[in-house]
């Protein structure tokens, strides 16, 4: 009877009433979040459909578009989404050995870099609102190129795509300011940190779009001469 | 839970020097002239870096096999996506068209 099997063995987080064994309900856990980051590898992969089609229409205008982007600042940027990755995982080993100070601990790190990610990228969206680098604008102009019209496409692309990459950025710094408040109240154990698990494959998910986002946007022909 | 892979810190810690060696040798290499070759260079770096979170820091290489197999029929939409959606555009210009 389900009924006595439930008063011998109390419901706990870790071991829902619909589930046979923890494994199992963490299996289920994993597998539904990936199956969301699917939709999301699709919902990305529309805009790197549409920007190998521009950019291999007009090559030259991208390279001399994408060579005005700070290099600098976004390589920088890049390492601080690595090593938010890093304490990320680092939360999550500690979920694993139920350490619940160090959780907070990592998460807050986590936090800490995806903040400074979003303030550099804020500085690096009002460079290229001073450099009248924002299509929309009255004044827009690229120097180096007489297509402007393409240089707008450029632009565009590069607003839709690290713009939607940061609003998953700012998404994930909510979920992490959860996490943080749900670990200080002692939620999570070795037995039961399915959240900052499957958080983390979120935050991982983001790092990795940005992976391709860097060298496509930032690293096109830098060497020609402009 | 008993189940549970945990791996060293060392691990995670020498992922993160490559990922992090991986960004300066993109950013290096875009500065030398390969030719059509830059992108494939900065692709591959790319999807080495992306192989390296999902294998370590996404635990994929514990993952049980349901799970890698909807991952695997993701990429394969994904790739669907973005093959089909160029070979149309790269071959249309392939052939004259009336009206066109």
């Amino acid at each position: 009877m389900a009924s006595e099997a439930q008063a011998t063995q109390p419901e706990t987080l870790a071991l829902r009433e619909q589930f046979d064994t923890a494994e199992q309900q963490k299996d289920a856990s994993t597998l539904a979040m990936w199956i969301f980051l699917i939709t999301e590898v699709m919902f990305f992969g529309g805009m790197f459909a549409a920007y190998t089609i521009y950019r291999s229409t007009y090559p030259t205008v991208f390279a001399i578009a994408s060579t005005s982007l700070n290099v600098v600042v976004g390589a920088i940027n890049t390492c601080v989404l690595l090593l938010s990755s890093f304490t990320m995982v680092m939360a999550v080993r500690a979920g694993q050995l139920g350490h619940r100070n160090l959780i907070v601990f990592f998460l807050i790190l986590t936090l800490i870099f995806g903040c400074i990610f979003l303030g550099v990228k804020a500085y690096e969206w009002n460079e290229k609102f001073e450099e009248h680098h924002i299509p929309g604008q009255a004044e827009f102009h690229l120097e180096g190129t007489p297509l402007q019209g393409p240089a707008k496409l450029f632009f565009s692309l590069y607003f839709a795509m690290t713009g939607l990459h940061a609003l998953h950025m700012v998404v994930g710094v909510g979920i992490l300011t959860v996490l943080i408040v749900q670990a200080r109240k002692g939620k999570f154990s070795a037995d039961y940190f399915t959240p900052i698990d499957i958080s983390g494959l979120y935050w991982h998910f983001v790092d990795i779009v940005w992976i391709f986002l860097f060298p496509l946007l930032y690293l096109i022909d830098r060497h020609l001469p402009k | 839970m008993q189940h549970e892979h945990i791996d060293s810190v060392k691990t995670y810690a020498l992922v993160l020097i490559v990922l992090l060696s991986l960004t300066v040798l993109t950013t290096w290499v875009s500065f030398i002239d390969l030719g059509n070759f830059s992108v494939v260079a900065a692709l591959v770096i790319a999807v080495t870096k992306m192989l390296l979170v999902s294998l370590f820091f996404m635990h994929l290489r514990y993952s049980t096999l349901l799970t890698r197999l909807v991952i695997l029929g993701g990429l394969m939409w994904l790739a669907i996506l973005l093959l089909l959606t160029l070979t149309d555009f790269f071959t249309r210009g392939w052939m004259g068209v009336p009206g066109r």
